[in-house]
């Protein structure tokens, strides 16, 4: 069992290497072996099936529109006949593929037979705690772990289209690949600090892969913000884990979750504020989330993998994992509620005004992950792995579909788009699929999920008042009432918010006249198709939720839920009905510059933050240069100096010479007298 | 006899021998101040080689030595005088500064110590290095 668990994760990391050193080769092999097959029909099948175009497919946020040239839209379609030439693609597809596969038996064992399987290869000494290399393999480890597969793969068949051309491709599959080893390793580590090699290879992962086209400026700009914001959180994370692992005596997580019964309160609490810290960066929520918007630089697959689909998952996913701790210590939940709430509304209202279609998802992310986030804080537990689950499904759906958006509209901007409908008919169904998701309307996955969150919320903050009712359905953390009520509120309000946007954006995509001047037509098939397949499980995932108890609907949270969505969507509705061709964002008046900016966060930080820290490094500079350098400078011009001093005695006569070295023999003679 | 006459004796010679080798500029006559010292000291070999009667004649022989050792240097040097004398038409020996230090004229020693005081050091050593 433990064997096929290293297996998934090894796959996909030897894929990585064997990618990006093998890849070319294998194409070159194989189209130099399939060109004497395909004769004169494919004569311009080149030697390498990544012609070097000079990549401007990048889709940068805010860029202004870029018509879409007749080459671009003709080479996805290639890609599906190239497919079996394309030696990089094979690899990342084929090991994914395997991977996903071994993640289906161990989900399907695991399902059969629950318990958790543990396996350590080795203990590593370091002296003081141990460091144990294991892997563990439970229901919720599986259960994520089949997913990041799944959404892994559909996002290597869909970027073999979609980075067609693209000189980098063979880098870019080799980072997704690794990028999906270092998921699976976080998902099934049975240590702490396994854990967290996984978790910072997919922050550098992530980091490569935002700053894919890196001669945009703006996108290796956007690459070291999210790296760096990420990284601030990790640190947090990082002594988390040590006071977790010291306090506990071992880095093993079954050890660590053992010993929380017996840790001091205090530690308790601030280990699990700091790895609240490393959550928030990785999984973007207020404060360390601007990262987040602005990494929609990178490919749109890459959107819909990394920062939407798993690694933003991860923070969540920690914490269900650490769920026993964090139950312990209510003071940390307390604050992730209310980081919740303050990610989830904000960033939902910050969805509201952007233009960007994919700065949309974007800020869906952040709020869908406050969700989960706030169902771990009132004790639904359960139903945030699952929102996990279903959001991971639909968000990369919608990703994924946004990216055939892009392709053929060739512009991020909402305001480009309108009346796809017609003209793509898969993506508009998949992508209303997807938004249905999002907003939680039955009988899609998202209600299910969402519904079972707010119910969670409601038993909370109806319970939270009442101490030691033991006779109530499930466990309710030692939270403030107020908090409570805070996210139940919190919750309902978003759904609202959620339901305009979606339906804003939905609206702006497929209905009314085209805005921009470009061809509409379907995506390449190889997106469509991968589109389409991902609308399955989100459309019926939620149904699997029916076999748990607390996981189905309630009448009352997800009457109330509806109301607020269908309050949301007929508002947006009712805004562009007046006049299809503008943007019912455009209504909210002073406050939709304030939403489009998310607040001014990014300003306040940087102000508060990069201009200090700017400000800071010039000053150290200056003193480097005017202080350290120059006493180092200094040293050169003082020894000339003195040597000059020393060159004046240097007369080149022998005799002089002779008179000193006399008389320095005489007063040594004359001292050793004197002092002997 | 008292020891103190050859010892004053060679003293004297000694001195006179030093005087010589740092004050005259004729090398020839350099020269023969170093044999003046060399003989200050072959003098007192032999005098204390009498004075303990050492039965081996120690002294003696190393005075032996001494002058034959004196005798190959002032070959050598006399052969550099002659050398010294063909190259440069002199043997006097503070003019033969060659080795030492560069003398500048005080304007070229302004533009060097210009070109310390600047933040090129490549260059100023450069300069320093110029004759």
């Amino acid at each position: 069992m433990i064997a096929l668990v290293s297996l998934t994760i090894a796959l996909p990391f030897c894929a990585a290497f064997a990618g990006m050193l093998l890849g070319r080769r294998l194409s070159r092999t194989l189209s130099a072996r399939a060109l004497p097959a395909a004769g004169s029909a494919a004569p311009d099948a080149p030697t390498t099936p990544l012609p070097a175009v000079v990549p401007d497919a990048a889709p940068a946020p805010g860029d202004e529109a870029r018509v879409p040239e007749l080459s671009r839209l003709a080479g996805p379609d290639l890609a599906l006949r190239r497919l079996p030439r394309n030696g990089p693609a094979l690899i990342a597809i084929a090991s994914t593929a395997l991977a996903t596969l071994l993640a289906l038996i161990v989900a399907t064992t695991v399902w059969l037979d629950p318990g958790t399987r543990e396996g350590t290869l080795t203990l590593v000494p370091t002296g003081t705690v141990d460091i144990a290399i294991g892997l563990q393999a439970d229901g919720l480890a599986a259960l994520v772990g089949l997913m990041v597969c799944l959404v892994a793969l559909a996002v290597q068949i869909y970027s073999v289209a979609y980075l067609a051309e693209d000189p980098r491709y063979c880098s870019y599959a080799a980072f997704v690949s690794l990028f999906t080893a270092a998921m699976l390793l976080v998902v099934y580590a049975a240590d702490l600090l396994l854990l967290y090699v996984g978790w910072e290879v997919m922050g550098i992962c992530s980091y490569f892969l935002i700053g894919h086209h890196w001669e945009d400026r703006a996108n290796s700009r956007a690459a070291v913000k999210a790296f760096l914001m990420t990284r601030l959180g990790d640190v947090g994370f990082l002594i988390g884990i040590f006071a977790l692992g010291i306090g506990a005596g071992t880095f093993s997580i079954g050890g660590v979750l053992d010993a929380v019964p017996d840790l001091p309160a205090g530690t308790l609490t601030a280990a699990t504020l700091l790895l609240l810290a490393g959550v928030a960066g990785k999984s973007a929520q207020f404060p360390l989330h601007t990262w987040l918007p602005d990494a929609m630089a990178g490919p749109t697959p890459i959107s819909a993998l990394i920062h939407a689909a798993t690694m933003v998952a991860a923070g969540i996913y920690v914490i269900a994992r650490l769920y026993p701790a964090f139950w312990a210590a209510p003071a940390s939940l307390t604050v992730l509620g209310i980081v919740a709430v303050i990610s989830m509304v904000g960033s939902a209202l910050a969805a509201l005004a952007q233009t960007d279609l994919k700065r949309v998802l974007a800020y869906s992310t952040i709020s869908q992950l406050a969700y989960m986030a706030a169902g771990l804080a009132v004790g639904a537990q359960t139903a945030a792995v699952f929102h996990l689950v279903t959001h991971g499904a639909f968000k990369a759906l919608l990703f994924l579909a946004a990216g055939s958006v892009i392709l053929v509209a060739g512009s991020n901007l909402l305001g480009r788009y309108g009346g796809l409908r017609r003209t793509m008919p898969i993506t508009f169904w998949a992508m209303t699929v997807g938004y249905a998701a999002l907003i939680g309307l039955p009988p899609v996955s998202g209600f299910f999920s969402k519904d079972s969150i707010i119910e969670g919320a409601r038993h909370a903050a109806a319970t939270a008042g009442r101490e030691g009712t033991g006779d109530t359905a499930a466990a309710v953390p030692d939270i403030p009432g107020g908090a409570a009520w805070a996210i139940y509120i919190a919750l309902l309000v978003t759904v609202g918010i959620t339901a305009a946007y979606a339906m804003r954006a939905w609206l702006m995509t497929f209905f009314g006249e085209q805005r921009g001047s470009f061809q509409a037509r379907e995506a390449p098939a190889l997106m469509t198709w991968t589109v389409a397949a991902l609308a399955v499980p989100s459309a019926v995932l939620g149904f699997f939720g029916l076999g748990a108890a607390e996981l189905r609907p309630h009448l009352v949270s997800a009457g109330l839920a509806l109301l607020w969505a269908a309050g949301g969507g007929a508002a947006a509705y009712l805004l562009w009905n007046r006049d299809p061709a503008r943007d019912p964002a455009d209504r909210l008046g002073p406050l939709r510059t304030v939403f489009d900016r998310a607040f001014y966060l990014d300003e306040l930080y940087a102000a508060l933050v990069v201009r200090p820290v700017r400000a800071a490094a010039r000053a150290v500079v200056v003193a480097d240069r005017r202080g350290l350098d120059a006493l180092v400078v200094g040293t050169a011009g003082w020894s000339r100096r003195a040597g000059g001093a020393l060159r004046r005695i240097q007369t080149g006569n022998a005799q002089s010479y002779l008179t000193g070295l006399l008389a320095g023999v005489v007063v040594i003679a004359a001292g050793v007298v004197i002092l002997l | 006899m008292h020891a103190l006459y050859p010892l004053v004796v060679s003293a004297l010679l000694f001195s006179v021998g030093v005087y010589g080798v740092l004050a005259r500029r004729n090398a020839i006559l350099m020269l023969m101040s170093v044999e003046l010292m060399l003989n200050a000291v072959n003098l007192n070999l032999v005098a204390f080689d009498a004075l303990w009667r050492d039965r081996l004649h120690g002294g003696q022989l190393l005075t032996l030595f001494t002058i034959v050792i004196a005798a190959a240097e002032v070959g050598l040097g006399l052969a550099i005088v002659l050398l010294v004398f063909r190259n440069r038409k002199t043997v006097e020996v503070d003019r033969l500064t060659e080795l030492g230090e560069a003398r500048r004229d005080p304007a070229e020693a302004r533009r060097g110590a210009d070109a310390e005081t600047s933040a090129e050091p490549v260059a100023a050593a450069r300069e320093g290095d110029g004759p």
